[in-house]
């Protein structure tokens, strides 16, 4: 944790030490960060471990293993393109692909700018709108790969906005 | 402890209460196979299925090494049922996992081929894909090759209690898991120590101990003079690998045996451990009267040392400058040896045999090569010597009992021996200290207050007028204990032993594995007590040795007065002394780069 700063060493004692009573606190922690975070580095996973006792060895593993929580940064706009069976059977992995060929990145990754990233996701229970896409929780109704190019516009223009 | 009613193939038996089907089993003569269980629940986490019997009160079958016996419960081994899941269970493994056996380090020692072969598991019964490959070998010291590993989880848990803070996980899920460093980032780039624990429990060739065989031969044959030295902890343990009962000494079938392999000279390690000794207890009388570092703490345990490297970096002015016998043995083969045989330092090449994978690390650190000159040249564990000497054609058990090369170096003394089990280095220390502060020996030679596998060690001596307080330990969980109090200002000893391998170098991580299915005539108890028998057979060497002190040791005191001067003298500075550096737990990779650019990521854009 030697590469933590101060202000968010604190922080994460802090989340750490609001979850003391309970008996199996790693979970809840560790969404606590990826949400105001946006990320958990080994570094942070390092800081948990400090103020838990529970093994770095240990938190990877459960920050790996569940796919909601993420170890590289994630853009501004997190785009989740579903490839459920229903999305898929609908034309979802062209639209999947329209989206990585424009913002040159493949699912998982973020943009250099920091603006976008894309997740391949499974099913979102929006079937009735497949194929779906989620933009940092608004749900694209049977998107259509022509249709892509004007949505990544759209959030481009908003830029680093809030 | 009450005793319950089982049956088993039909056969009534009475066993102890709460026990797993497993360890009942067992008891009452079966070999059940297992995989990912061991000793008895250390980390059974049921998760193989190779364990699989029948038994009645239960639905269907049950995993015997984590389900409980209870009165009146009948258990089927070999029932066709019980046998044809264990099969499957063994070719689900087995369509996972590299084919190569012939090349695998643990040809012969394997659990998964000893299984395979108790179940009748067939060819490919389920092909398919297989999950990609991490195949390390950045580290001096281990390999890790995912392609064996069979998820059972065993390094896990022993690291993590060898290690204190672990290293090893398992990463992602499903069809992707693997067992690794975080990110599945090399050992070498991890806060591992090196030690060799994770090696010692693993099943399969998934973790094994990098040999260095090739560079052996390889001095041999370009005409070196190539010399062998080995630990103590060595002659305790080497003969299991040759089927001999576990705590029989072999001391003079090794040296035997070196002899044979062509090796030019074959001395003993403990010569260095007694120049450790000479250099250790003067450090450490030195530090008392001029006000020094205190507690000083026994610097013979590279895995220690890194460990502590790595998490206590600002206790390193505690730890005695001293290397490691071995080290300081190659050092002064390179110089005095050299100089009175009239050899060229560089066209020598010391080959050390250790208990210890993390020596092969230590060799490689650069306080240890001197003007292009390593002290050590190359690191073989115990098992490799054993898989050299089966290479070469010895027929160990034959062979007559020899002597190590008695020139130069080849006394040695009963306090040296020790320094193979947890407390043995403080016991030879105190044997020597007493004798300088009080101008007498301690009577008796022996301090067994320090002896034994108990988690932390102390006494309180009485020598010079002073009281000295020792502690030993072993394993960096308790190490860990005393380090704290150091840090907290509360420590109140003089003089710490740390050894890294839980139980001292008798339990290193290069020594024969111990596994119940490799060892049919060996007690059931052989798990918990295989340390105390390796133990007791340095501690009988000890009691048969002429000379038991290392300030008694006439080759020493003629090292002294012939080149070194006195002890912690200038000259012995130079060769026998080392430093030690603070550094990161991770070393590369996602989270060491670029220090300045992390903060900034941590306190992220939507904050
Ligand atoms: S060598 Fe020791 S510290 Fe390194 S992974 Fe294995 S058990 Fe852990
Ligand atoms: S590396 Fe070995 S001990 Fe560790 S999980 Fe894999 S098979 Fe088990
Ligand atoms: S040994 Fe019992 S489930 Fe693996």
């Amino acid at each position: 944790m030697a590469h933590l700063n101060d202000a968010a060493a604190a922080r994460i004692k802090e989340i750490c030490d609001s979850y003391a009573h309970e008996k199996t606190p790693l979970i809840m922690i560790l969404s606590d960060i990826q949400n105001e975070f946006g990320y958990i580095p080994v570094d942070v996973q390092e800081a948990v471990s400090d103020y838990t006792g529970i093994s770095v060895p240990e938190i990877h593993g459960v920050v790996t293993f569940y796919s909601l929580f993420s170890q590289e940064p994630k853009g501004k706009y997190v785009i989740g393109c579903c490839l459920g069976t229903a999305c898929y059977v609908k034309g979802a992995q062209k639209v999947i692909d329209q989206f990585c060929e424009i913002l040159g990145i493949q699912p998982g990754e973020t943009t250099e700018d920091g603006l976008f990233s894309i997740d391949a996701l499974r099913c979102l229970g929006a079937c009735a709108a497949a194929p779906a896409v989620t933009i940092n929780g608004k749900i694209y109704s049977r998107v259509k790969v022509n249709e892509v190019a004007g949505i990544i516009a759209e959030y481009r223009q908003k830029g680093g906005e809030a | 402890m009450s005793k319950v009613n089982i049956k088993i193939e039909g056969v009534p038996y009475q066993v102890e209460e709460g026990i797993t089907i497993l360890q009942a089993a067992r008891q009452c003569g079966y070999e059940i196979p297992t995989l990912c269980s061991f000793h008895d629940g250390e980390c059974s986490r049921g998760s193989c299925r190779v364990c699989l019997v029948e038994a009645t009160g239960a639905r269907g079958l049950v995993a015997s090494c984590v389900y409980p016996v209870s009165e009146g419960m009948e258990v089927k081994i070999s029932s066709p049922k019980a046998l044809e899941a264990r099969r499957y269970s063994v070719e689900v493994i087995l369509s996972n996992h590299a084919s190569n056996c012939q090349a695998c380090d643990k040809n012969g020692r394997c659990e998964l081929l000893h299984v395979a072969k108790l179940v009748g598991a067939r060819e490919d019964m389920f092909k398919g894909e297989k999950t990609e490959t991490t195949y390390d070998e950045l580290s001096p010291s281990i390999i890790r090759d995912t392609s064996k590993c069979i998820l059972c989880g065993r390094c896990i848990v022993r690291c993590e209690q060898a290690h204190g803070k672990g290293v090893l996980g398992f990463i992602n899920r499903g069809f992707d898991t693997i067992v690794g460093p975080v990110n599945n980032i090399s050992l070498a780039e991890s806060p591992c120590l090196m030690c060799g624990q994770c090696v010692s429990v693993c099943p399969t060739g998934a973790l094994m101990s990098k040999p260095e065989y090739d560079a052996i031969y390889h001095a041999m044959a370009s005409g070196k003079h190539v010399i062998v030295q080995t630990a103590p902890a060595v002659r305790a343990a080497l003969g299991e690998e040759f089927g001999l009962p576990i705590g029989t000494p072999v001391t003079g079938k090794m040296v035997a045996a070196l002899k044979r392999l062509g090796f030019e000279k074959v001395y003993d390690t403990d010569f260095g451990a007694d120049l450790t000794i000479m250099e250790e207890a003067t450090e450490l009388l030195n530090r008392v009267k001029n006000g020094g570092v205190l507690p000083m703490i026994t610097s013979c345990s590279p895995g220690w040392i890194n460990y502590g490297e790595t998490y206590y970096a600002d206790l390193l002015p505690h730890i005695s400058s001293c290397k490691s016998p071995h080290m300081m043995q190659g050092a002064i083969l390179k110089s005095y040896y050299a100089q009175q045989k009239g050899i060229d330092p560089k066209d020598i090449f010391v080959v050390s045999i250790m208990p210890c994978t993390a020596k092969k690390f230590e060799k490689e650190r650069p306080q240890m090569i001197k003007d292009g000159i390593k002290d050590v040249d190359a690191v073989v564990t115990t098992r490799e010597l054993s898989d050299m000497i089966k290479r070469a054609g010895i027929l160990f058990n034959k062979l007559p009992d020899e002597e190590y090369d008695q020139d130069i170096m080849g006394e040695y003394t009963g306090a040296a021996v020790i320094f193979g089990v947890t407390g043995g280095v403080m016991e030879a220390a105190l044997r020597t200290a007493y004798y300088v502060l009080e101008g007498k020996e301690h009577d008796p030679i022996e301090f067994k207050e320090v002896r034994g596998f108990e988690a932390i060690k102390e006494a309180s001596l009485e020598m010079g007028g002073m009281t000295v307080n020792v502690a030993v330990t072993s394993g960096m969980k308790n190490a860990k204990v005393l380090l704290d109090q150091i840090k907290d200002g509360t420590s109140k000893y003089h003089f710490i032993e740390i050894m890294c391998c839980p139980g001292g170098c008798v339990n290193g991580g290069g020594q024969p594995y111990i596994r119940h299915c490799f060892l049919p005539n060996e007690n059931l108890d052989i798990i918990d007590n295989y340390r105390q028998k390796r133990a007791d057979a340095l501690y009988s060497e000890d009691e048969r040795q002429a000379v038991r002190q290392s300030h008694n040791n006439e080759q020493i005191k003629e090292l002294y007065d012939k080149f070194l001067g006195e002890p912690n003298s200038h000259l012995a500075h130079e060769l026998l002394h080392t430093t030690y550096q603070g550094r990161d737990t991770f070393r590369v990779g996602s989270v060491t780069q670029k220090e300045s650019e992390i903060p900034s990521r941590v306190r992220g854009h939507r904050a």
